[in-house]
């Protein structure tokens, strides 16, 4: 085919339309960097890690609390949400008659759509309470790990299930002909076939895990502390940064640019990761 | 249990070892979907009786407790018409280089895609802390409409520009050699003939992104701001739905009632928009397009 103007014209718009769409994440990560620069040189990496608490007021900005806060939330919900997924996804490729499947499929699109303020006022009222009768104050890790789980399972649950879903149906077939047992095919054949896709699942769920924000701000209870039991309040890094962002100033506002940066950090690393496992495809 | 043992026509050997897994895996999906009942029941529960066409269109009195929600719907409406007016043409003009004008290795293509899903993977509030440093502070918007607006269109590119690409790489390759043999050029090919069978991907797109952006709170809190009077213009803060539920279940004493209410407007406009964008990609496409 020649070129016409016409053409060239539309490549040249479409490529700075790419670029444009390109480049938004490198904005975000230099802003972030340029932000966070007054806090790293004044306060330094180190302090971050051995002030003795988080007081900015007093110059003191101790991050350990809200990082371990983040760590213990997103280690509890995925240790609850993962196999819950997983059985779900096994659920509606091998145990699901068909109709049910496809509603249940429904059910987990609508879990996935439902904003996470909707969840964290559900959390609030509902959760929160109960938990607080089990035992007080209420607002507690636990809660936000609850909340966590929820909010979370439809992303391993949809992946889990994509990734089950393509694998040869024959391997079931011959499964069958070796007199082998459903659940017998399903661990031995099916998921080892499926695991990179679970694998990357289990990865973006993390990722979601530790970027929420609303949900855990609403039912943590935003004490910053290193939680003795579950039904302690923590405060989350996510949380920190929306509770303070409204008055920092100086070295405590770059600061909380500070945390943004490590979060993002640690959201770059895991979606390389799951790209790395499933070689690119990962909404696929 | 004869049924139960048939999947799909294959037959598996019965076992009593069976009876134990199908046990776990029935209750997780039954505990999943119990779940999902629960939320959405208790908040149909709770606000369904509360509206009404006052509710949808009455401006907030005392601090939300009572009046509706009338200005922060019409904010919703224009932070949501600023993102997609900026994010459709971008999205839509990379979707179109991606599948039309660049080969799936090139270094280009590789770099966009791969830099696109880190984007669609970065926590809300650090787009939020974006948006305040660039539209808000260093654009001079301050908390506005508009740069509430623009944070949005940046979260929402990823997942508009997979599916429209989709859409495109649907439209099979009959249209394009067709198109290149009767001597059209590739912008009439892309804009009359390609555009038209890759629209269920757009519209897809579209729905999906309008779903996360609507459903969106963290990223507005520094952006478009708490201001629950009816905007004016663009420059003018306006309170987002989700923004108004955070607030009155956070900050409002007494609050909850109508939070409730404001909440099942929310989740109705997402359930709407979840069963369409369900039933096209069903219906039209060759492969689901899901958020995650």
């Amino acid at each position: 085919m020649s070129q016409r103007p016409s053409d060239a014209l539309l490549i040249w718009t479409l490529r700075t339309c790419a670029v444009t769409a390109g480049v938004i994440v490198v904005f975000i990560a230099l802003f972030l960097v340029q932000e966070s620069l007054p806090a790293l040189r004044s306060v330094g990496l180190l302090r971050f890690f051995t002030d003795s608490s988080w007081h900015p007021a007093e110059n003191l900005y101790n991050l350990t609390p809200m990082l371990l806060g983040t760590l213990f939330a997103m280690v509890g919900s995925v240790l609850i949400a993962t196999p819950l997924g997983i059985l779900s996804a096994i659920f509606v490729n091998y145990y699901a008659p068909p109709k049910i499947a496809q509603s249940y499929r429904g059910v987990l699109g609508l879990l996935a759509g439902i904003p996470s303020v909707v969840y964290g006022f559900w959390g609030l009222v509902v959760l929160v309470p109960l938990i607080g009768e089990l035992e007080p104050p209420g607002p507690s890790l636990l809660a936000g790990i609850l909340i966590l789980s929820i909010m979370i399972l439809p992303t391993i649950a949809l992946v889990a299930d994509s990734s089950i879903g393509s694998v040869p149906k024959e391997y079931m077939t011959s499964a069958a002909s070796l007199g082998l047992s459903r659940w017998t095919a399903i661990r031995r054949i099916i998921l080892p076939s499926a695991k990179s896709g679970l694998f990357t699942g289990t990865i973006l769920e993390t990722g979601r895990a530790i970027g929420e924000t609303m949900a855990v701000l609403m039912v943590c209870g935003n004490v910053v502390q290193i939680p003795k039991s579950l039904f302690e309040p923590v405060r989350t890094l996510t949380a920190n940064i929306a509770l303070e962002m409204a008055y920092a100033l100086g070295d405590h506002r770059s600061a909380l640019f500070v945390s943004g940066l490590l979060l993002m950090l640690i959201i770059v690393c895991l979606i390389l990761a799951a790209e790395w496992i499933s070689r690119g495809r990962i909404y696929a | 249990m004869r049924e139960a043992l048939k999947l799909k026509g294959i037959r598996m050997r019965n076992s009593k070892r069976e009876r134990w897994p199908k046990v776990v895996v029935w209750s997780a999906a039954i505990l999943i979907s119990t779940v999902f009942f629960l939320i959405l029941s208790s908040i149909v529960w709770h606000g369904i009786g509360q509206i009404s066409w006052e509710f949808i269109t009455a401006a907030p009195e005392n601090a939300g407790r009572a009046g509706g929600i009338g200005p922060i719907l019409v904010s919703t409406g224009l932070i949501l018409g600023v993102a997609i007016a900026v994010a459709l043409p971008i999205g839509l003009g990379t979707a179109i280089l991606l599948s039309e004008f660049t080969p799936r290795e090139s270094i280009f293509g590789t770099m966009v895609r791969r830099s696109l899903d880190i984007l669609a993977g970065v926590p809300s509030i650090v787009f939020g802390l974006f948006g305040f440093v660039l539209f808000s502070n260093i654009l001079g918007l301050g908390f506005s409409i508009l740069s509430g607006g623009l944070t949005l269109a940046c979260m929402v590119l990823p997942i508009l520009i997979r599916s429209t690409e989709e859409g495109f790489r649907s439209a099979t390759e009959e249209y394009r050699i067709s198109a290149a043999s009767v001597g059209l050029s590739k912008t009439t090919t892309i804009f009359r003939i390609l555009l038209p069978a890759a629209a269920p991907g757009l519209s897809v797109g579209l729905i999906l992104g309008v779903g996360r952006a609507i459903a969106e709170t963290a990223a507005l809190l520094y952006t478009s701001g708490y201001v629950d009077r009816m905007p004016t213009s663009l420059l003018d803060s306006g309170r987002a739905l989700s923004i108004h539920i955070f607030d009155l279940s956070m900050n409002v004493a007494g609050g909850n009632e109508k939070a409730y209410a404001s909440a099942l407007v929310l989740v109705s406009i997402l359930v709407v928009i979840n069963i369409v964008s369900f039933y096209i990609s069903n219906n039209w496409l060759r492969r689901r397009i899901t958020i995650i």
